[in-house]
């Protein structure tokens, strides 16, 4: 059985200005600290510049899907008019022009679940469980978790309470 | 030179945005309650006549030689062209960094999936026995035979259930960090439906990353949807030799109606909803303003084809042509040919005036003239087409009857229903998109 996931010790950090989040985070980085988990209710392009954020490979899922959706409406389409053979409107048997309407529309269909999918997948992938939250993390605060034993815990607040942050919490595990 | 309308200044807080949102969804008003089992009744009154339909048979409805396409074949294409808009508004628009998308967005998204699903009622309840509709799908059966690909019907079947998967699936990834917001402001039972329905977000950075890039894939591909869904409802009938139908502008002609519509009745949706769920001052006249230019465009758009298809049957010297033509504007069906003809490609010139185009109360009444106008504009093109057969003897006109309009009320209230759950049950305004939108404070102040 799964229980409730272990805390994970560590820093959190409550801001409610942008630049006090991004001077934490950047200060952060420079003193060896990658590994930090940031919220905020809203994708914001100078959070990820902060964190230097890549471009997430789910478009890696929707190009496989995408191309998988093809070569099944291809398939499916061209093998289904050759099983069971009949002159249409004059058109050859596997008439490739009036397969492609099926051809795109399980491109999009395919390509857009798997996109949804890798989502799910990757987000699965990347998040540790038992990680510090506030609801108002929802709302108008940004949060920034840092991970780190008891005897970092200290110097860790007053790096944020330097930046800007409004509220420093601790977890202990 | 015209003056573009600006984007208004947000003078909310992100704490403004959230609370106003999810006030939307505390008590219902009296007018929401009413309006809600109105629709009920109309959803009730369609499905007694189709409980009928089933019992007895199509014959009941106003089928007869030569109009097998009526009613309902009118209102599948009337609902299908309806889910438009909100696609163009969620998607392309989108891609194009429209900001004024985003107070309208969701609620048009929500149109679009319960519009495509009403829609999806009609095909199986016009083939008369709705429990074979699954012979539609291509699935291995005894008779070892597969559907017609090369038919545009079954280009159709692929298109529409791709549209409403496509469409349900961007509407619900859209929606799950602002159900994340509702849940950690609600208690109680309902913390515990946000919560499941939310799936654990918590808006990190890890979530954050992947989401917004999918959701700009979502968006690319829901795109070429919009241009493709009507483009394939439209060669149903440029490809049969009929005429009337059988034109090359149709698939054009066809987007251009559907979008149309579908912005009539995202007017004739929000104006009144803005006001019962008190966001005037997140729906503004900025909003209206864009949509009404829009408005303008696609209806001048279809001002431009109506013109073209009566030259070309005239230039094109085929006397079914120009006959069918001729009867549509001086027949039997003149008051439905010019209904369409009013309310589509005059009505919109309207919006030349940006006193109009800014007026709710205007905007209310030109977008149900619109939503008349386009239904007509199906009855017109199926109907007055097909009551001139190639057998000049088995000419007749369709009268639609109790059957006909029962379906069609059921419909609006199949429709109305379902988007009324969802305007109570989740947040309608996109919460996440309106803070982007707005700066957030700063220690060195704005940049």
């Amino acid at each position: 059985m799964a229980g409730r996931p272990r805390i994970v010790p560590g820093v959190l950090a409550s801001f409610e200005q942008i630049d006090a989040a991004t001077d934490a985070i950047k200060a952060l980085r420079a003193g060896g600290h990658k590994d930090l988990v940031v919220y905020c209710s809203h994708p914001n392009h100078e959070l990820e510049e902060a964190l230097e954020t890549p471009v997430s490979p789910v478009r890696l899922f929707t190009l496989i899907g995408g191309l998988t959706g093809v070569t099944a409406a291809t398939g499916m389409t061209v093998w289904m008019n050759l099983d069971w053979p009949t002159l249409v409107g004059g058109k050859a048997i596997a008439a490739i022009p009036a397969f492609v309407a099926i051809m795109f529309e399980l491109t999009v269909l395919i390509g857009a679940l798997a996109s949804v999918v890798g989502v799910i997948f990757l987000v699965m992938l990347g998040t540790r469980r038992g990680i510090m939250y506030d609801p108002r993390f929802s709302d108008d605060r940004i949060g920034v978790f840092v991970p780190a034993a008891a005897d970092g815990a200290l110097a860790l607040e007053r790096l944020f309470r330097d930046a800007g942050a409004v509220e420093v919490r601790h977890a202990a595990a | 030179m015209a003056v573009l309308a600006q984007e208004p200044v947000i003078n909310q807080t992100h704490a403004d945005v959230t609370r106003d949102v999810v006030a939307t969804l505390g008590k219902p008003s009296t007018g929401y309650v009413l309006l809600f089992f109105g629709a009920v009744g109309l959803f009730l009154v369609g499905a007694l006549t189709l409980l009928i339909l089933i019992k007895d048979g199509l014959g009941h409805a106003g089928y007869q030689p030569p109009v097998f396409w009526s009613v309902y074949i009118t209102t599948f294409v009337f609902w299908i062209g309806i889910g438009h808009a909100g696609t163009l508004i969620s998607a392309i628009l989108y891609l194009f960094r429209s900001p004024w998308r985003t107070a309208v967005y969701r609620s048009t998204e929500v149109m679009t999936v319960f519009a495509v699903m009403t829609a999806a009622l009609f095909p199986i309840i016009h083939i008369g026995r709705q429990w074979l509709f699954y012979w539609l799908l291509p699935y291995p059966n005894q008779r070892y035979l597969w559907p017609n690909f090369k038919s545009p019907l079954l280009w159709d079947v692929c298109a529409i259930t791709t549209y409403f998967t496509v469409s349900a699936t961007f509407l619900v990834y859209g929606l799950v960090p602002d159900v994340a917001a509702v849940r950690d402001r609600v208690g109680g039972w309902r913390k515990l439906v946000y919560k499941f329905a939310s799936a654990g977000w918590s808006g990190t950075n890890n979530q954050w990353r992947h989401y917004s890039r999918a959701y700009l894939y979502l968006a690319a591909l829901a795109t070429p949807l919009v241009l493709s869904v009507h483009s394939v409802v439209s060669w149903d009938f440029a490809s049969a030799l009929v005429p009337g139908w059988h034109g090359t502008i149709f698939a054009p002609y066809f987007v251009a109606g559907a979008i149309y519509s579908g912005i009539g009745m995202v007017l004739t949706l929000v104006i009144p909803l803005r006001r019962a769920l008190k966001l005037e001052h997140m729906i503004t006249e900025y909003h209206f303003d864009n949509l009404a230019k829009l408005t303008l465009l696609t209806g001048s758009i279809l001002f431009y084809a109506y013109g073209m298809e009566y030259f070309i049957s005239w230039y094109s010297g085929n006397t079914f042509e120009q006959t069918t033509f001729w009867r549509r504007a001086f027949g039997p069906y003149w008051w439905a040919g010019w209904s369409m003809i009013i309310c589509n490609a005059f009505v919109s010139q309207l919006f030349w005036f940006r006193k109009i185009r800014v007026n709710p109360t205007a905007l209310f009444v030109i977008s149900i003239f619109i939503n008349i106008g386009m239904w007509f504009e199906r009855f017109v093109i199926i109907v007055s087409s097909l009551q001139n057969d190639y057998l000049p003897w088995a000419w007749d006109q369709l009268n639609p009857t109790w059957a006909d309009w029962g379906i069609l009320a059921g419909s609006f209230g199949w429709f109305g229903m379902w988007f009324m759950l969802f305007a109570r049950t989740f947040p309608i305004v996109a919460i996440q998109e309106i803070k982007e939108m707005i700066p957030l404070p700063r220690k060195r102040g704005a940049h």
